[in-house]
């Protein structure tokens, strides 16, 4: 039977085809626990590194378990609620942003006039995660972050003292900016000088400022100011705007709010 | 007939496939910035270059000529998504840094090149020689080009810091440039001008 027959050439199409999707999905289908597992690791490393919590040869699973405690709340009124009552979606295990944004139910469209983080759509609920040190008590708080840089979104974590005042660290887990440049964002020292900067004034407004340059450290404005990346005025406005949003109203803030609210009272 | 040396040496300096033939140059710019991802991305088109030449040729006389490229295409791009899965499951932090650019390599010219070039005429044997020796004239351009920009852009090789940089307290001012797709462009022209001041038989008539 010569090659080029009509029989022939479809034979050999089917068989072509029947091996490569045979070799493709056992592939795909062995290994995608194995890669599911590594993009656990990989949130959990990033929780971590934005907690300042060192795993270094430990296991950071075991560390996470320990250490941090997920908790789910409803972004509008600031209330913890409990995911099994709404969606497995909102289990913390299962959370995507870009997933429960997008959700008819527990998405909403932000309107452009609030939209500093240009991100069109956020989730109405967030999980957020609390680090708890040897006596059970917490010692930070660890907030999601998202927004557009210059490129691409920056997906990041934000994290605050057990008192929501001074910010712990900051870190991007996820970003496309250019190089050098706003990819700077990843950068060890840029990341340190966020540490103890004061996020909110007495009336619980976001003040930090990301400057233009540098910080002028014998300034008495130093307690809220950080430096801007040099090269990368968008990126750097980029993450000066989405913690503008995520630490505002629109964001956290009723949640902060209702934090400070219940330690005044334990006080009492 | 070439001996069997000859088909898997001469992709190295002879007939490099990006120096020579000025194939598969996108990914070479995109992935270089670093010598870790250019290793990996390396790895993977050898790996899929060596599989595709050989598919290609154990079926060679049986590949009816009107969907000819058809059947290349679809053997390369399973032995991609394969390379790509295998790289998700236990290279995670890399994959994520080559992100589109491993599914990218059913585009890379040299793949197809070499199938319709070399494998559609040889046998498996010969075809396997030559994909991984393409794989390599491929791999050391990489490589070249990688060790340059992390080294020059970022002070480092491998992630581990060779120049300290001065924004982390030494004294090396990182060239930004390095880290950008043109200083790929650079140095491969650079690596084509040596390349061909070495060999003359490699330049082309104007």
């Amino acid at each position: 039977m010569s090659s080029d027959s009509t029989k022939k050439t479809i034979m050999v199409a089917l068989g072509v085809c029947l091996v490569c999707s045979i070799l493709v999905s056992s592939a795909a289908v062995s290994l995608s626990s194995i890669q599911a597992e590594n993009k656990q690791v990989d949130k959990i490393k990033n929780i971590l590194a934005a907690g300042g919590i060192d795993y270094a040869n430990n296991d950071p699973q075991q560390i996470y378990l320990n250490r941090i405690k997920p908790v789910t709340i409803e972004l509008e009124s600031g209330e913890i609620i409990n995911p099994e009552e709404k969606s497995d979606l909102l289990k913390p295990k299962n959370f995507d942003i870009n997933k429960v944004s997008n959700d008819p139910e527990l998405g909403e469209a932000i309107p452009s006039s609030e939209d500093l983080a240009d991100i069109k759509r956020k989730p109405s609920y967030m999980v957020i995660y609390e680090v708890m040190d040897a006596d059970e008590n917490i010692e930070k708080y660890i907030f999601p972050v998202h927004g557009k840089g210059l490129w691409s979104t920056l997906y990041g974590f934000i994290s605050l003292d057990s008192q929501l005042k001074k910010v712990e660290g900051i870190t991007f887990y996820q970003h496309g900016e250019t190089p050098g440049l706003g990819g700077e964002v990843d950068n060890p020292v840029w990341k340190n000088s966020w540490k103890g900067k004061i996020a909110f004034n007495d009336k619980g407004d976001y003040i930090i400022d990301v400057l233009k340059g540098k910080v002028d450290p014998s300034s008495s404005e130093a307690y809220r100011q950080v430096d801007g990346l040099s090269g990368s005025t968008l990126t750097t406005r980029g993450v000066d705007n989405l913690l503008k949003y995520w630490l505002g109203e629109n964001g956290y803030k009723p949640f902060l709010e209702n934090v400070k609210a219940e330690g005044s009272d334990e006080k009492i | 007939m070439k001996k069997y040396k000859e088909i898997l040496l001469d992709p190295i300096f002879n007939e490099n496939p990006i120096a020579l033939q000025i194939l598969g140059i996108c990914s070479a710019l995109a992935v270089t910035s670093k010598l870790e991802t250019s290793i990996v991305m390396a790895l993977a088109v050898t790996f899929v270059l060596t599989l595709s030449n050989f598919s290609v040729s154990l079926i060679r006389k049986h590949i009816p000529g009107s969907i000819r490229i058809l059947v290349e295409m679809t053997i390369i791009a399973s032995l991609v998504i394969i390379a790509d899965q295998i790289i998700k499951a236990f290279l995670y932090d890399i994959s994520k840094q080559l992100s589109v650019y491993v599914g990218l390599i059913i585009t890379n010219c040299i793949i197809m090149g070499r199938a319709e070039a070399f494998a559609l005429q040889n046998s498996p044997g010969r075809s396997v020689l030559d994909g991984i020796g393409n794989g390599l004239g491929y791999s050391f351009v990489l490589l070249f080009v990688g060790f340059f920009r992390e080294l020059f852009g970022s002070g480092k090789l491998l992630g581990f810091t060779i120049f300290p940089l001065n924004t982390e307290g030494g004294w090396y001012n990182p060239n930004g440039l390095f880290l950008l797709a043109p200083s790929a462009f650079i140095l491969i022209g650079l690596l084509i001008w040596a390349i061909r001041a070495w060999k003359p038989e490699q330049v082309e008539e104007g």
